[in-house]
């Protein structure tokens, strides 16, 4: 039950895009059309798990070694390397996957919900659902994979809505990042009715 | 003289990171819940922007290109991790406020950004005005952006009390009010621009 709590609180309550305020760039740059949004979605979801396994364990080695303040240098440095590699693996192993996450891989390294993501893992300070102790690989995975779940959604949704607007007369100082962002705000309205459900 | 003035009041007005270049967007979003928060948060950037623009800049003819990128984000880093030590160790309370937010400035586009577009090119002395200019355009957007949340929510600005709290609109401290004033700031700041 407490997985499926997981999931629920870091998709819909503390939806990390609209109401954590993590990964705002991709989800105010790639968000134009379905498709790419879909792309950048996956592409996520695939490095942030994967990172977050990696740096939560990294962190375990850091803490026996004693040296706790080399986390934000060494995170960094690793998740650069990892996504280098997932896109040198992902060439050779499975050229069509590339295909499709290719050109959203370089753009990951600097969206700031994986470095985010890995540091509150390995702090133990993300949000468990009704207070249970945020520790351990497999809640921390969980937790991870749910919140590249809801940066997918919210960016999904934002396309949709974006797709639609772009066919409208828009005022001209309000358009580009003005509106975006007031869409973005409406939408974050809609996601704060979950709130207290978990 | 006036190249260096032209460099400062470039990052102020006319390449401001939040307005101009649209940069940054996370912590502008997350830390302006009051003028407070985000002039510290606004500081704590511009420190690691002069800071990092200085030794990228002292360092320009030292790295090699290809490796120039992972090179500057470990300059970044180690600033970063620098002004985590000293905010736990004299101002812990802020600290606690902006959080994760502190770390997360070794990702914010605005000091990469600034490396490469600038420090890497030009003089240590123009350099470090460039983040200054940057650092100060930043903070004074996001000062703004937290006082008008401010006062919209709360009916204070810097703490100081301007209206009744009971007829503030807390939505505007809250997530979605981050998003709808800058917003709206955005396409006011746009408006004027184009004059």
């Amino acid at each position: 039950m407490i997985y499926f709590l997981i999931f629920i609180s870091a998709i819909f309550v503390n939806n990390i895009v609209l109401s954590q305020f993590l990964g705002i760039c991709p989800f105010l740059g790639v968000s134009k059309k379905i498709d790419t949004a879909l792309g950048m979605g996956a592409a996520v979801t695939f490095v942030l798990t994967l990172a977050t396994i990696v740096t939560y364990l990294l962190q375990k080695l850091l803490v026996v070694l004693g040296v706790e303040f080399l986390q934000t240098i060494l995170f960094i440095l690793v998740i650069a390397a990892l996504v280098q590699s997932i896109e040198i693996v992902l060439k050779k192993v499975s050229p069509s996957l590339y295909q499709a996450l290719g050109v959203f891989l370089p753009l990951i390294t600097t969206n700031c919900c994986l470095l985010g993501v890995a540091i509150l893992v390995a702090n133990g300070t993300y949000k468990m659902p009704g207070g249970a102790p945020a520790e351990g690989l497999l809640n921390g995975t969980l937790f991870a994979f749910a919140t590249a779940l809801g940066f997918s959604l919210a960016l999904v949704l934002f396309a949709g809505i974006r797709e639609q607007l772009s066919m409208n007369k828009i005022p001209k100082a309000m358009q580009g990042t003005p509106i975006a962002l007031l869409t973005a705000g409406i939408l974050a309205m809609a996601f704060m009715g979950f709130s207290g459900v978990v | 003289m006036n190249n260096a003035l032209k460099t400062l009041t470039n990052g102020i007005l006319k390449e401001n990171p939040t307005f101009g270049l649209v940069l940054g967007m996370c912590p502008t979003l997350a830390t302006t819940s009051s003028a407070v928060n985000g002039m510290s948060m606004g500081l704590a950037t511009m420190f690691v922007l002069i800071c990092s623009n200085i030794v990228i800049s002292l360092l320009k003819n030292v790295i090699p290109d290809k490796v120039r990128i992972p090179a500057f984000i470990v300059v970044i880093a180690t600033f970063v991790s620098i002004l985590q030590l000293l905010m736990q160790a004299y101002v812990p309370a802020i600290y606690a406020t902006l959080g994760l937010f502190i770390p997360l400035i070794v990702v914010n586009c605005i000091v990469l950004g600034r490396a490469e577009a600038f420090a890497c090119k030009n003089s240590v002395g123009l350099s470090a005005i460039d983040g200054l200019g940057m650092g100060l355009g930043f903070t004074l957007s996001l000062t703004l952006i937290g006082a008008v949340r401010e006062l919209l929510g709360t009916g204070c600005i810097f703490g100081a009390h301007l209206f009744d709290g009971q007829y503030g609109a807390l939505i505007f401290v809250l997530a979605p009010g981050a998003f709808i004033c800058l917003g709206y700031i955005m396409a006011l700041v746009q408006k004027l621009m184009k004059k």
